[in-house]
């Protein structure tokens, strides 16, 4: 061993001091490589691809050659679409429809989950947890059946609670075609939405008042004020953060609602349209009409909306407002 | 629900204001509970009914004796077994990919300093920001350019190391495993990437199991992505297959019922033996971003 040890294992020695030095040096590099290939190959590519497409009629079906630049036509041809419009107002009254009562109801929520039931708090999270790790399809199913016309449990229910003294007029008295009238549907889709998303953001919330130091309620309850009081001047101002966290991802989701009204309402998006958001008329457009420039573009509009929309929900909710000084 | 909390009078006296807020929060919650759990009953309840039992007066509030034929009529309408194993075989393929990947970069960006680090750290990030409908019709094009239509890989590839689970993986491994663990491992002539498999592997447990589950839920649960992917009934996945079920005419929903049932429950049953983590997991990226 010894002698062989002169000779041959010179270049060894050298390729395995190189390895060393190279992998010392190189791996937090190849460590975090894929994240980097994948995402310039169906991340960033895409997206630049969608841009330029954005200004093309292609279909893709007829290949590559096919493409033709046609300037801003997709866009122009988008805006003065009615049913793209359509789409953008339905997509915006159902994000308002759903996405105001999720933090209406979590906030509220969380705050008697925090203060009231201490010892079950885990199990009473995970049970309003529930909806948000089911299938949206199979919610789907389910609520197509509940909204059922004729035979749907929701009706029964309300029917019944009208026949109730006191509270009975605020129920209808007769069976509400929830899917079938232009007037139901969106509220139908919106409360799917609530329904899903209500624990997810109750969660939120409730991790929110937990950071809240006790002792401000303490001092404020020695001060003599009210739940409601310290709910209303404590809580609510320290949520703020939270809040604008929760409200931008509502935001940003509810824009994008796709799949909720494409199983309740099918992809006709149903009665008289209105439940026909804009990604479903998108994906209609490139998938049934097969036009892949004009989808992009509207993507690309869709974007613009999601994009402002965000930055005024900065301004609203980012830093000044809702800090309980009023 | 809101009003009956807030509705509250004004006490001046926490004594008795204390039992009145409790009775009401509890009250609120309750029907919370009530209203989430119902549409679960009655998934379970319909499963177990024929079409006519369903759409009926009243509709059915307790379980009836059509199961049997429900699952008959669901397997002949669709190779439902067949599509179940395609979501568990997406969502396994997804998960571990997911947790290997995530885990070295993340392992990268919490215990190494090198260039551009927290540089290539915010990209990481602000990818999260991008809306996911600008995707969608470039997704759809360069999977029928790459010829991986109706394959699975076209949703587990893309996915494999996503900056949600980069972030997660490098604020644990940040936060609980000690520098001074690595560098002892390093004097000990521990390769870089040994380092990864001996040292953090082993101590990222709880992170990993959160990763996990919360991969393996999204993409139990996908829709859009496996709705532009899958084309024949033979590669659709469970919730796919719904759809498709949903929107046949004369849809049989008592056997769609029991299909729902079957894609529900082996998310619950690991719900009920993880939801903690779970939801720390789900929620992890709002709170602490």
């Amino acid at each position: 061993m010894q002698a062989r040890a002169t000779a041959p294992p010179r270049p060894h020695a050298t390729v395995g001091a190189r390895w060393e030095t190279f992998q010392r040096r190189y791996a937090p590099y190849i460590f975090i490589s894929p994240f980097f290939i994948l995402f310039a190959v169906f991340g960033l590519f895409p997206i630049l691809f969608s841009l330029y497409l954005s200004f093309h009629q292609w279909q893709p079906a007829a290949g590559l050659g096919s493409m033709k630049y046609i300037g801003w036509r997709n866009f122009t041809d988008n805006l003065t679409d009615p049913t793209f419009w359509q789409s953008l107002r339905n997509t915006g009254i159902i994000a308002l429809e759903s996405g105001v009562p999720q933090h209406l109801i979590a906030i509220p929520l969380a705050f008697a989950i925090h203060t009231s039931l201490k010892k079950v708090q885990g199990l009473v999270t995970a049970l309003y947890f529930l909806p948000y790790i089911t299938s949206v399809v199979a919610v789907a199913v389910i609520f197509v059946t509940l909204f059922s016309w004729h035979y749907g449990v929701l009706n029964v229910l309300l029917v019944a609670l009208h026949g109730l003294p006191l509270i009975g007029g605020l129920f209808p008295a007769e069976n509400v075609n929830w899917l079938g009238n232009r007037d139901f549907l969106q509220p139908a889709v919106a409360s799917v939405v609530v329904w899903r998303y209500v624990g997810w953001n109750t969660v939120l919330y409730l991790s929110g008042i937990q950071a809240i130091p006790g002792d401000l309620y303490e001092a404020a309850s020695v001060d003599g004020a009210t739940t409601f009081k310290q709910f209303r001047y404590i809580t609510l101002p320290l949520l703020r953060p939270i809040m604008f966290v929760a409200i931008t991802l509502t935001l940003i989701g509810n824009l994008q609602l796709f799949e909720e009204p494409y199983i309740i309402a099918g992809d006709s998006g149903g009665v008289g349209n209105v439940a026909l958001t804009t990604v479903m008329y998108m994906y209609r457009t490139y998938n049934f009409y097969g036009d892949a420039g004009l989808a992009s573009a509207m993507s690309w509009l869709l974007f613009l909306v999601i994009g402002a929309l965000t930055v005024v929900n900065n301004r609203v909710f980012g830093k000044s407002r809702l800090s309980g000084s009023d | 629900m809101a009003v009956s909390y807030s509705a509250q009078p004004k006490r001046p006296r926490v004594g008795i204001g204390r039992p009145l807020s409790r009775g009401a929060a509890i009250l609120l919650l309750i029907l919370g509970a009530l209203l989430t759990v119902l549409p679960f009953y009655f998934m379970f309840v319909f499963a177990t009914h024929s079409r006519s039992e369903i759409f009926n007066l009243p509709p059915p509030a307790w379980f009836g004796d059509h199961t049997a034929l429900n699952y008959d009529s669901l397997l002949g309408r669709t190779p439902f077994w067949r599509n179940l194993w395609n979501s568990l075989y997406l969502a396994v393929l997804s998960t571990v990919t997911t947790l290997f990947f995530c885990s070295l970069a993340g392992y990268s960006f919490a215990m190494y300093t090198f260039k551009y680090r927290e540089g290539l750290f915010a990209v990481v990030v602000a990818t999260l920001l991008i809306p996911q409908a600008l995707n969608i019709v470039p997704f759809a094009l360069i999977m029928q350019a790459f010829g991986w239509i109706d394959s699975p890989r076209a949703l587990w590839v893309p996915s494999m190391a996503g900056a949600f689970g980069i972030f997660l993986m490098r604020q644990y491994i940040g936060s609980a495993i000690p520098r001074e663990l690595v560098e002892a491992a390093r004097i000990d002539g521990c390769t870089e990437f040994g380092i990864y498999r001996r040292i953090i592997v082993p101590l990222c447990g709880p992170a990993l199991a959160t990763l996990g589950l919360v991969t393996f839920i999204a993409s139990w649960n996908n829709f859009l992505g496996p709705l532009i992917i899958f084309r024949s009934a033979a590669t659709f996945t469970a919730p796919l297959a719904l759809r498709t079920l949903q929107g046949l005419v004369n849809t049989d929903w008592g056997a769609l019922m029991l299909g729902v049932v079957l894609t529900v429950v082996p998310l619950l049953v690991v719900f009920v033996f993880a939801s903690r983590q779970l939801i720390a997991g789900l929620t992890a990226g709002a709170t602490k971003g």
